[in-house]
Order: C-alpha cells, then structure tokens, then sequence
C-alpha cells in the first residue's frame, strides 16, 4: 500500500501530515486487517529540493548512494560534426557548431538517443552525479529514505526515480510519499504508481487553485483521492464546495491553531503536540484501506 | 559578408528583438546591400534550451556576427564555441538601424552572458 501526500500549493501541511500518518502506523491501529500491519511503514522523503521530514521523524542515516545521470562524452578525434546528435536530442543538450562539440549537462535527460544515433561511434556515456540518496531508521523504527539534490542541478525527477526503486518496500510495507510542492514532474514523478493520493490544503482561495490542479494530476493517473483539510476555520467554503462537486471525500480537519504552528515549528510531529490525533490518522488510514478493497 | 539580427517581426524594419533564444525572428542581413532573408526562430518553442537552438541556426548559416539584446549563458556558451562575434543593439530602434550601427563601429560586443542562468526544468 502506498500513499502519497501532494497538495499544490506549498505549506499546506503535506509533512505535517504524511509524518504523523507515518508515526500513527508504528502503534498498533485496531481493526486493520492482519496483512497491513506486520512491517514498520517506509517514509519516502521526494521533496529532494527541499528535503524537510528528516527535521520531524530524526532519522540516522546508514545508508549512502550518489545518483547520476548519463550524460554524452564525444570523442573529438572520432566526430565527424554531421549533427545526428543535435538533431536527435529533444532537449537541446548537445550542439554541433561547426567544428565543434558542445554538451550542456543541465539540459541533459539521460535518454542516450545521441549515443545510439552517432555513426562513427564517437559519443560514450559517462556519469554525471546530481544528487544523494539516503535511508536510515527514523523515531519509532520507521524506515525513512530521501534523495537529496545538489545545488544548481536543475531536475529533481530522476533523482525522485531513484529514489522510489532504490528504497524498494518489502512485500505489504506500507509506504508514505511525501512530495514536492505543485504539480510538474517532480510531483508526477512522486506520486505515480501510489494507490492513494492524500491531498493536502487549506481553505482558502490559493489552497482551492492548486487543489484543483493537484486533483487534475490525481485524475490523469487514474489514483483515487482524498483531502485534508489544514488551517481549518480560516478562509472560506470554496474547498468544501469543491470536493463536494468533484466527490473527493475529506478525511480529516485540522484546526488552526496557534499551539500547532509553535509546535511544528520546534520540530515536533501533529501527534506530539495533539497525541489524540494518533487515533484519527489511524482511523483516516483505515478509510482509505477500505476504500481500496 | 552576413549579419544575424532577432527581429519582432520578419522585415529589415522591424523593431530588434531584445531576446535571442526567444526573439520572434532571425533576419540574415547583407551588411553592404542591406539584402535580408527572414527566418522564424527555431528556439522560440523550445521547452529549454532556446538560446542553444538559436545558436546552432545561426552557425549553420555562417554568418559573421548576430546582433540581439539579451545573450544567457547557454547561447553565450554555444556562440562563444563557435568563435561568433555577439553584438547587443543598444539603442537602435529598427534592424535596419542597428546594421547601420554596426557597420559604423557603434554597437557594443559582448564578452560575457548578459544574464544569468533561468534553470527550467523541461519534460522530463
């Protein structure tokens, strides 16, 4: 079972809640059906721009893994400059001028068509390392692995790729995503193959923008979907009157309030500063279990 | 001799595009017989990259030097391989205007990116 959390609009809440959804599966949750409880959840942290849940569930890291991208080497002596390579790259990350050769690595997807397509052979494939992926054990034994992104590298999505087969679940481990904030790639790229879309957001007029788009996202991927409402009592009842129109059930409320926002603030979990909260996220999961059989 | 120009719209009156990889136009211009060709930007529906596709066209049609208002990092890097000299336009108003310019010794050259890098994340 894998859940992921996006919203749109960013700091909605989406670790505040995917953190606690994690801490409230390491407890015993009453009537879970006995195949979803056995292993502790994995926490995938695929916001790799802004990497944040290792501030809320503290985890230690003992596992490193650099990861990279194939990136075009051309063998000047071999290079003919007949632009195959230019011409075939949709990305625009390999230039012929005249008789020279340019590689633009930020630009490069890592596709290999230029490698393929070259006649004399002249272009080889060598990594170019973007980022870093990490896992350890997290508060209350919860497995937790991230990518994390180099500054300056321009794309995320590979990175997040990487992630999700390299902290690969164990069979019935329940898996949270916790994804980047809108709705391009990156977030695509995290949430595709969930069986669930938690989406996170607040009761205004921005939150409801991008709610609507991130559910556009959940639909053009066939997920079922779900809505958390953070900040509730401010704003209006333009969310409300959206997922009522759209049949996205809200699963859960969570006020506005003041204690909460200090509490987030010093580093503490939903279900630190407000334990009865354990029971509701325990209970939001169970929904979305059934919703699934 | 051939000068490349950014250009709004495709005529040798035009108002200079100030973008190169996403100016409208790229007019080929005869400096002596002011004879011009206008050929629609191969950057301007880039997802990324504009700068570099602008390049490559305009190394392609050999031409001695380009005139445009704003060069980044990429273009700069591309057209600088290519050993293409990069005028900025200055304040000519019309492509015509800016080749009299240039052959009068009055625009500026460019040896460095105008701008800094807009990182744009394409479809990946």
């Amino acid at each position: 079972m894998r859940i992921a959390v996006a919203s749109g609009k960013g700091g909605t809440g989406k670790t505040t809640v995917a953190t606690s959804l994690a801490l409230s599966l390491t407890s015993e949750v009453s009537g879970l059906p006995m195949s979803f409880a056995p292993a502790l959840p994995l926490f995938l942290d695929c916001d790799v721009e802004a990497p944040n849940a290792h501030l809320f569930l503290k985890p230690t890291f003992e596992r490193r893994q650099e990861v990279s991208l194939s990136i075009p080497h051309v063998d000047e002596a071999k290079c003919t400059h007949c632009g195959k390579c230019a011409e075939v790259c949709q990305y625009h990350a390999i230039a012929v001028l005249g008789k020279k050769v340019l590689v633009f690595p930020q630009l490069c997807h890592g596709c290999g068509s230029c490698t393929l397509i070259c006649p004399e052979g002249a272009i080889s494939e060598v990594p170019d390392v973007m980022g870093m992926l990490e896992s350890g054990t997290a508060d209350r034994g919860i497995h937790f692995a991230r990518g994390v992104m180099n500054v300056g590298e321009p794309m995320a999505t590979p990175i997040i790729r990487q992630l999700k087969k390299w902290a690969a679940p164990k069979p019935d481990q329940i898996v949270i995503l916790d994804a980047s904030p809108g709705t391009s790639c990156p977030v695509v790229e995290s949430v595709r193959g969930a069986d669930f879309l938690l989406l996170v957001t607040e009761p205004t007029p921005f939150g409801l923008h991008d709610l609507k788009l991130a559910a556009q996202v959940g639909r053009e991927l066939n997920l079922p979907m779900g809505v958390v409402v953070n900040r509730d009592g401010i704003g209006d009842g333009g969310v409300d009157d959206f997922c009522e129109t759209a049949g996205l059930p809200i699963l859960m409320r969570i006020p506005f309030d003041r204690a909460i926002a200090e509490g987030i603030a010093q580093g503490q979990t939903l279900v630190e500063i407000r334990p009865e909260y354990l029971a509701l996220f325990q209970k939001m999961f169970l929904q979305i279990t059934e919703r699934e059989r | 001799m051939k000068i490349i120009i950014t250009t709004v719209s495709p005529t040798i009156e035009s108002e200079v595009d100030p973008r190169f990889g996403r100016g409208a136009h790229l007019l080929v211009i005869d400096p002596d017989t002011l004879e011009w060709q206008a050929h629609p930007n191969p950057g301007v529906t880039a997802s990324g990259g504009a700068g570099i596709q602008a390049a490559q066209f305009v190394t392609e049609h050999k031409a001695d030097a380009v005139i445009s208002g704003d060069f980044g990092p990429h273009a700069f890097e591309a057209l600088n391989a290519a050993g293409m000299p990069m005028y900025v336009f200055g304040s000519a108003c019309t492509a015509r205007d800016a080749i009299e310019r240039f052959k009068a010794g009055q625009l500026e050259q460019v040896g460095a990116a105008t701008r800094e890098d807009c990182h744009h994340e394409g479809k990946a």
